[in-house]
């Protein structure tokens, strides 16, 4: 899978969890950039993301996430 | 009900789908009751509220929330807070895991010392469950145990006294008994669950570490839906009834075409054994108290062959109301629901055909059908569901089957009586009126959780609410008890008024559907004004409080010869009898017994 379509994935991803069809998120999107983007919607959001890529991430990975883009990078790896 | 959350539902899509689930649930807010929920949790507890908030609104409760700080659920129970005593909970669950079980037996312990150490465990929660209950006087769900995730002992560790699983286990045992002893405490049965769940993962301790989860985020709507279905079941919100189709449903094959011989049932292939233990499973539910009823295209003489099949567990007598036609099946399925005097939503469809399921919760909304998969998932998709979860078993709900069926049979004599007063008369009716009487105090909470018809105010009460109305001074309680030629109706019609000087205000009045158009509404009246009378008071006050469904009683009090006195924008009325001298009585067919 490239970039370009883990993107696409990701994005509606984001969309579904913040219910908002009009997100768009990119490599260096942070928490700080998404209102609703607080400790507890980061846990329905790695949910998510296993969910829809069929992966998991490591505690260390969980951890250490600071933008999109490391998620991205993540995925990458994984699939 | 919403696609989402029925049973068997993907538990990751609620979690990711839970803000356009809850705005699409916000529509249908009016229809619900609000209750203040509280949570007293071992862990974090916010997603858990958060997908319980989804699954309550599914079943018409709108919830407010109290959380406790992250692991204080000791501390509000015992001590109390003032943000919690100022939220005044109708319900606390208690959401713990074994995690919170501070000390577990050491290999080294006798006997002796790990009773010592159960008996403190326990004593921890039961100290919670008393003080809530003094305190707030309302029900508690309380999770117990679910297994834990090692065995240190291997498979001893459930037999041996120092393994956790044993000491756990027993825990658990000792919930359960204070649970059975009517002190308002409701089990949610994690262990259970995360059985069910798998529990490897249930317990997955990557969520404990991240998160301090107790559980698997990803388990989290599955723990939720049972907290919901416990506290709808508390709230009177089950459902009544099975709405069952033939023909691949109750048996494998099209009796019409395969005959009597035909149709799979018994023991003779996988297919006929698995419809064999179906039909065990719905007579199960029928024992206690689930209502069964027959929608099938088919001529009906097709249908009771199939259930005279000789192999068959239920027989043409298990059903109340058999429609097998070629009507459409929502037609038919509304009028099951109008025989027996219900609302369609009470009712669960159980089709095999998913085009169907489709057309009946099309043309009536709210009525639940899951999607029942291959034959040997049926028992576990319905069981799951949760359709008709306990939380009290009333001597009427092991009877409601016999009522309704009677109530049949009344139905077609009172079409042999060209005058309804005669045929009252027949019927040869007996009732009991009296202040509650604490013997049925359950079943009087339940009965104003669940009536929704004829209800004046739709003032719902707990076990213990309906305690204090009777115990208090100031208070007339009434409940109605009717028999007749054909058998006990068991209690159906409460009322309580509240007394202020020379007034009685009628705060709540329900009846059951199931007698309505006996006069019955007249008995009560008159044994209300008896009581007034005893007590000298001059006035009756009644009020009429709309809702969706209980339009049948707006004019309620008009027909008792009422006044109006008011009436406001949202159509709530108030309505007031002066008790005259000479009192006749309006009710002329029931007996009233002493």
């Amino acid at each position: 899978m490239t970039r370009e379509k883990i993107y696409d994935k990701l994005n509606r991803v984001f969309q579904d969890v913040f219910d908002n069809e009009t997100l768009e998120i990119e490599d260096n999107t942070t928490a700080d950039d998404i209102e609703d983007w607080d400790s507890l919607t980061h846990i329905d959001l790695v949910v998510a993301v296993e969910k829809e890529f069929g992966i998991k991430f490591s505690m260390g990975e969980v951890r250490k996430l600071q933008n999109v883009g490391e998620m991205v990078d993540i995925i990458l790896k994984r699939i | 009900m919403i696609k989402e959350l029925t049973y068997p539902f993907d538990a990751d899509e609620i979690i990711v789908k839970k803000r356009a689930i809850k705005r699409k649930l916000l529509e249908d807010k009016d229809n619900m009751v609000s209750k203040k929920v509280a949570i007293l949790g071992g862990y974090t507890t916010n997603n858990v509220k958060n997908i319980l908030e989804l699954f309550l609104m599914a079943n018409g409760i709108l919830p407010e929330f109290y959380e406790s700080e992250y692991a204080r659920y000791y501390e509000d129970a015992v001590f109390g807070s003032e943000e919690l005593d100022s939220f005044a909970p109708d319900l606390v669950y208690i959401c713990t895991c074994n995690r919170n079980v501070p000390f577990y037996p050491e290999i080294t312990d006798s006997a002796e010392e790990i009773d010592r150490l159960l008996d403190d465990t326990y004593s921890r929660f039961l100290n919670m469950w008393e003080s809530i209950r003094k305190r707030y006087n309302c029900p508690v769900i309380q999770n117990n145990f679910e297994m834990p995730y090692y065995r240190l002992l291997g498979n001893s560790d459930a037999s041996d006294l120092h393994g956790k699983v044993n000491f756990l286990t027993r825990l658990n045992m000792k919930f359960y008994e204070y649970a059975r002893s009517g002190n308002g405490l409701y089990i949610c049965d994690i262990n259970y669950i995360s059985a069910d769940y798998g529990l490897s993962e249930w317990s997955d301790p990557f969520y404990w570490y991240m998160y301090k989860y107790g559980l698997n985020a990803s388990a989290i709507p599955y723990l939720a839906m049972n907290v919901a279905n416990i506290i709808k079941s508390i709230y009177g919100k089950n459902k009544k009834g099975l709405v069952l189709d033939l023909d691949n449903t109750l048996w494998g094959g099209v009796i019409g075409d395969d005959g009597q011989d035909g149709i799979e049932i018994g023991q003779e292939s996988s297919d006929a054994q698995a419809y064999s233990e179906f039909q065990d499973y719905i007579s199960e539910q029928k024992k206690i108290g689930v209502l069964l009823n027959v929608n099938s295209k088919n001529d009906v003489e097709n249908a009771m062959l199939g259930l005279q099949h000789p192999d068959s567990k239920l027989s043409p007598d298990d059903f109340i109301c058999i429609k097998s036609n070629w009507e459409p099946k929502d037609r038919n399925f509304k009028e099951i629901a109008d025989e027996l005097g219900l609302l369609p939503e009470s009712l669960v469809f159980v089709d095999d055909n998913p085009a169907e399921r489709q057309i009946v919760t099309d043309s009536l909304p709210g009525v639940s059908a899951p999607e029942l998969g291959d034959i040997h998932e049926r028992i576990r998709v319905l069981d799951r569901s949760g359709f008709f979860e306990v939380t009290f078993l009333s001597d009427d709900d092991l009877k409601r089957n016999d009522m309704y069926k009677k109530n049949v049979i009344r139905r077609k004599q009172s079409e042999l009586f060209s005058d309804y007063h005669e045929y009252l008369l027949s019927l040869g009716m007996k009732a009991v009126i009296r202040p509650f009487e604490e013997l049925y105090y359950p079943r009087i909470a339940q009965l104003t959780n669940k009536s929704n018809q004829f209800n004046l105010t739709t003032k719902r009460y707990t076990v213990e609410e309906i305690a204090s109305a009777a115990a208090d001074n100031m208070t007339i309680t009434l409940y109605g008890r009717l028999e007749d030629r054909y058998g006990d109706n068991g209690i159906v019609s409460v009322v309580i008024g509240s007394v202020s000087g020379e007034v009685c205000d009628i705060t709540l009045w329900l009846m059951s559907c199931r007698v309505l158009k006996r006069d019955m509404e007249y008995a009560m009246f008159d044994a209300l004004v008896d009581k007034c009378r005893e007590r000298g008071i001059k006035t009756i006050i009644g009020n009429y409080y709309p809702t969706s469904k209980n339009s049948m009683v707006a004019e309620h009090y008009k027909t008792l010869g009422f006044s109006l006195c008011s009436e406001d924008e949202q159509g709530h009325t108030v309505w007031s009898f002066d008790i005259p001298f000479e009192y006749s009585r309006k009710n002329t067919v029931i007996d009233i017994g002493k």
